[in-house]
């Protein structure tokens, strides 16, 4: 906590912008933690019944078998929750999703995605996302509400019976839970590689800077 | 090389050596419910510190289990009921599921059999199949969710455990109806009191209109649509309502006691 402040009281003094809050690092990286602990221990369970004709290689899963599986993921869907809900919160309450999210516009899409497939999005001013950055973190949170919603419908199928039907029934929210953590690793592969390609900003999202 | 590989102690197959292994200690082994630190490893490293290799690992996640016992048991709704369906969407065949080949499940003799009756109850008489039979019967079409994903819509005939419970002189503010079954492993399951008196809990004595066949539990299942398909025991044989969590086949292996749908 003391290191967090005096970084922030530098802040102040020097004229440094802070580009990543610490909120958004802190809730970054909890968040980081338990959808890798989600997604490997979803895997396992995925692999007792499998929905399509594959199953995942052992090595890359948690919890040595279903019942240890389901414990790690009935266990990180707490942390995941509570601090993907205070991150949604906090993303509306300060204005941050509207200033660096908002609004999003399918001409500025095409031509940051044409100048991106190009490499030739500029990414001089780290505070400011392209149109591509910001349909990518619109639409992950997007997601997230859905992969959480989702993963309730076929937890509570009876008890939340409305919300299992809005995805259309138990069947089919397991399919919708499954399409969801496939957009998750998709989006984390062009994430990771990017943050390895301009490392400037993966230092913001550890030290704010 | 490839001798070496595949063996590690010379004139022995390795893998005739694990499979001798495996029969002598299956029970240990599945006890330890995080095994396969392999698999671990991966997170150890993004991690940085061996916190999933440890016994503390296993001790935390059994409490937050516990703490999911609990979210769990103040989210059900004694009202709320399981979706039903018509008998035109009945899963066929309706999968056989047992922690054994179906030719190993139990045979039991509907003309011995008896329904045992222990606890906290006033009437503890052993009941007879016929004398179960006489009692009225209802029919649920519903969905049967396995812990393993997989969903199947099935139709149970039987009487409602509540009534059951009621005649004979239950304690229904007890903790558990706890189950015993024929299984060659014996079986068991603690039942929670409101999910036990939950209108659709039902003592199943017909599968699709028929008598239970032997695949399905006969002569008795107990059918809690509003759980996991591990807590609806089959070849019951019988019932003890008690205040003392008893443990179950699954749940003592690391399976979320209340595993509620």
């Amino acid at each position: 906590m003391s290191s967090l402040a005096a970084a922030d009281s530098n802040a102040t003094r020097e004229p440094a912008k802070v580009i990543q809050p610490a909120w958004v690092r802190t809730m970054h990286w909890i968040n980081a933690i338990a959808m890798i602990m989600m997604i490997m221990s979803g895997w396992q369970i995925y692999n007792a019944s499998p929905l399509f004709n594959f199953q995942f290689p052992k090595s890359i899963t948690l919890g040595g078998w279903l019942a240890g599986a389901l414990l790690w993921h009935f266990a990180a869907m707490w942390i995941l929750m509570v601090n993907g809900l205070a991150y949604v919160i906090t993303g509306f309450a300060t204005g941050r999703f509207r200033k660096k999210l908002f609004p999003i516009t399918p001409g500025g899409i095409v031509s940051d995605l044409k100048a991106a497939l190009t490499f030739r999005l500029a990414h001089d001013d780290l505070s400011t996302y392209n149109y591509v950055q910001k349909l990518l973190y619109a639409g992950i949170i997007v997601v997230g509400v859905v992969v959480v919603l989702s993963g309730l419908s076929i937890w509570k199928p009876v008890q939340l019976q409305y919300l299992t039907a809005l995805f259309g029934g138990y069947d089919a929210a397991r399919y919708v839970h499954f399409i969801c953590m496939s957009l998750i690793c998709l989006f984390l592969i062009v994430h990771i590689s990017l943050a390895i390609l301009v490392p400037k900003s993966l230092r913001a999202m550890i030290i704010g800077r | 090389m490839a001798s070496k590989r595949s063996f590690l102690i010379p004139g022995v197959d390795k893998r005739l050596l694990i499979k001798d292994a495996l029969k002598v200690m299956p029970d240990l082994t599945r006890r330890r419910f995080i095994s396969g630190g392999a698999s671990l490893g991966a997170l150890t490293l993004l991690t940085g510190c061996n916190v999933l290799d440890s016994e503390a690992a296993e001790g935390l996640l059994r409490k937050v289990s516990k703490f999911n016992d609990a979210v769990q048991a103040w989210m059900f709704n004694p009202d709320a009921l399981a979706p039903t369906f018509p008998e035109s969407a009945i899963t066929k065949p309706f999968p056989f599921n047992g922690y054994y080949d179906v030719d190993d499940a139990p045979e039991v003799d509907g003309e011995t059999w008896k329904l045992e009756v222990r606890g906290l109850v006033d009437n503890k008489k052993s009941w007879t199949l016929d004398e179960l039979y006489q009692l009225p019967q209802v029919k649920q079409v519903t969905r049967h969710i396995c812990v393993e994903g997989w969903s199947a819509i099935g139709s149970w005939t039987g009487t409602p455990l509540r009534d059951f419970l009621k005649l004979i002189g239950a304690d229904t503010r007890a903790n558990y109806v706890w189950f015993q079954c024929a299984d060659k492993d014996g079986y068991n399951s603690p039942l929670d009191m409101a999910s036990a008196l939950h209108p659709q809990t039902q003592m199943t004595f017909k599968f699709g209109d028929e008598i239970l066949p032997r695949d399905y539990g006969y002569p008795m299942k107990i059918r809690v649509p509003t759980k996991l398909g591990f807590k609806n025991p089959k070849y019951v044989i019988s019932m003890e309502v008690t205040n003392d969590y008893k443990g179950g086949y699954w749940e003592d292996q690391g399976y979320n006691s209340f595993s509620g749908s």
